[in-house]
């Protein structure tokens, strides 16, 4: 099972060519991890998942990204669509500010055209608030702004809203990396939670968090794919001498 | 540099003595041009108010509510009434309909860059270098006739006949009216506020409009989810400084206003505003009577009004701020228009 699958995946910024040949397979109730140092193509290969790689003036993909086959470069396919069934976690916890803490979960709801009643949205800004493990700590003040939470209350509550939405897939972008330890800690055990019903994908500098929690590795090196395979593989028996002394912390 | 940058005492080279007196000396200077700046300020309003003095004398506050304005030596009545309402229906007109185009050219200059944003926003640049009498004079060969013509028909056809505010648009196309001096007011603030609201725009930060497209909003969506509600307080900032341009114009106004005292509902009806009033009967005020004292205490009613206009708009900037980054943080305005991101 393929949930989300690049082929030959090609990336650009203008002229700058950080992407080569990137093929990466996500499975469902999985967590893919990408890993390698900073400027490696790390984030510019999660935002080709959903299509947000192009909001950069100049980027610019070749090659293939299938979503349950379809390839979202296609030419008919609308990136707006791609990303109502593909969320993302950025790593700044980026809530709206002038908006509530239950308007934040509930954004992405009263975006998509329909029109949900209010007791509705509510109920359903509730189960996301939920399933991102914040609900407890705010259900008594959800009309206070969403800046006035913690750091990592904000991230879960990026989260909350990255979920309402009922993606399929998540994809996260170095999400713990602006985090204190114990916030860390909670949204590793939430990934861990979230893999049973989302296919996740994350971005992450830390090797010690990518063995982890995800399932899948993948360590790239200079836009290319050095070695993918399971987890525990990569961290212990690698295939290749580069991925053996990254996973070692002799370079990175 | 081999020197030591920081020397403590009175050992101190004779460098880095004369930097600290030229340090002292500019200090001085600022101080100076400053306090002069304040003082000047001071001199303006009391000169002001000493010359209107014999009407704020006479009237009272009877001379802001008064609707009469009669310098004829012996019937004299000073009321300063229809040209507060003048000035702020012009002003009201141009907010309306220049605000929003302007916020809308600063999006788009904003978000699409390249072939024709980079000439508009020259275009827009050069707006605000033409002078204020060459739009008046636009205003009035140009511009008038086009809106009598078709713009004021169609507005008296239609709104005109709605029952609650056909009032607003009721009356003829033809001649000098509100509405005109309005839309010529709101051409000439367009610059500014687009201007502003543009550097309000192009600093949301990254983040926000990312967080929206990623939900599946679309372009427009992310406008008014991320982008607008952020850009609140610098806009609401931008419209002001807009406003207080349309307060203060005078020659443009005065060419299509038809200065005439009077307060009505209709648009479609000539008034008069504060500026374009003292530009207009100035010459004929002599010192003998009131009438020179009077038009002197008009002044002062316009600046009174541009005080409480700042007055007001640092307190809305503030406030929309406060929604921004938090209620503890009491920044300075700047600090809120422009939140730091780190």
């Amino acid at each position: 099972m393929r949930k989300v699958e690049t082929v030959d995946l090609d990336a650009w910024f203008g002229s700058n060519h950080v992407l080569h040949d990137v093929s990466l397979t996500a499975r469902p109730g999985s967590v893919t991890a990408i890993i390698g140092p900073s400027g490696c193509g790390k984030s510019t290969l999660i935002r080709c998942l959903n299509r947000m790689h192009e909001e950069v003036r100049g980027a610019r993909v070749e090659g293939k990204v299938l979503f349950d086959g379809t390839d979202i470069y296609g030419t008919d396919v609308d990136p707006v669509a791609v990303r109502r069934r593909i969320g993302m976690v950025f790593q700044r916890p980026n809530p709206f500010p002038t908006m509530s803490i239950l308007d934040n979960a509930t954004a992405g709801l009263r975006l998509s055209g329909e029109r949900i009643p209010r007791s509705k949205l509510t109920e359903r800004g509730e189960r996301a608030l939920r399933a991102a493990g914040l609900w407890d700590e705010v259900k008594d003040r959800l009309d206070e702004p969403g800046g006035r939470l913690s750091g990592g209350q904000q991230q879960r509550l990026c989260i909350a809203r990255a979920l309402a939405v009922e993606p399929e897939v998540i994809l996260l972008d170095e999400p713990a990396s602006a985090l204190d330890p114990a916030s860390t800690l909670r949204i590793e055990e939430l990934v861990g939670d979230l893999k049973e019903r989302y296919t996740i994908v994350i971005v992450t500098h830390n090797m010690q968090q990518a063995a982890r929690v995800s399932d899948w590795t993948l360590f790239m090196l200079f836009g290319e794919v050095v070695e993918f395979g399971p987890t525990e593989k990569v961290f212990t028996t690698p295939d290749d001498k580069r991925t053996e002394d990254y996973v070692t912390g002799r370079f990175g | 540099m081999s020197e030591p940058t920081v020397v403590l005492g009175a050992g101190a080279p004779a460098r880095v003595r004369r930097s600290r007196l030229i340090d002292r000396g500019f200090r001085g200077t600022t101080l100076v041009v400053g306090l002069g700046l304040i003082a000047l300020l001071a001199l303006l309003l009391v000169e002001l108010t000493t010359g209107a003095w014999r009407t704020f004398d006479r009237f009272g506050l009877h001379f802001f509510v008064g609707t009469s304005w009669n310098p004829v030596a012996g019937r004299e009545a000073f009321g300063a009434l229809p040209f507060i309402f003048g000035s702020l229906v012009t002003s009201g007109v141009a907010i309306v309909i220049g605000v929003p185009i302007a916020v809308g050219l600063a999006l788009l200059l904003n978000q699409v860059r390249g072939a024709i944003a980079n000439p508009l926003a020259v275009f827009v640049d050069i707006l605000a270098a033409i002078p204020s009498v060459v739009y008046g004079l636009w205003a009035l060969f140009v511009l008038k006739p086009i809106l009598d013509s078709s713009v004021e028909p169609f507005l008296i056809g239609t709104l005109g006949k709605v029952p609650a505010i056909g009032a607003v648009f009721h009356g003829k196309a033809q001649g000098p009216d509100l509405f005109t001096a309005g839309v010529i007011l709101a051409i000439m603030i367009l610059p500014i506020v687009t201007a502003v609201s543009r550097e309000v725009i192009a600093v949301v930060p990254r983040d926000l409009r990312e967080a929206a497209l990623a939900l599946g909003a679309t372009r427009y969506e992310s406008v008014r989810l991320a982008v607008l509600p952020y850009a609140r307080s610098g806009i609401v900032g931008a419209s002001m400084l807009g406003l207080g341009r349309a307060l203060g114009e005078t020659i443009a106004v005065s060419l299509v206003v038809g200065n005439t005292p009077r307060i009505g509902w209709s648009l479609m009806d000539p008034g008069a505003t504060i500026p374009s009033w003292i530009a207009s009967s100035f010459r004929e005020a002599t010192s003998v009577g009131l009438h020179r004292s009077a038009l002197l205490a008009l002044a002062v009613t316009l600046v009174v009004m541009a005080f409480i206009l700042a007055l007001l708009s640092r307190l809305l900037v503030r406030r929309t701020a406060e929604l921004v980054s938090g209620p503890s943080a009491n920044v300075p305005v700047t600090q809120g228009v422009l939140p730091t991101a780190g």
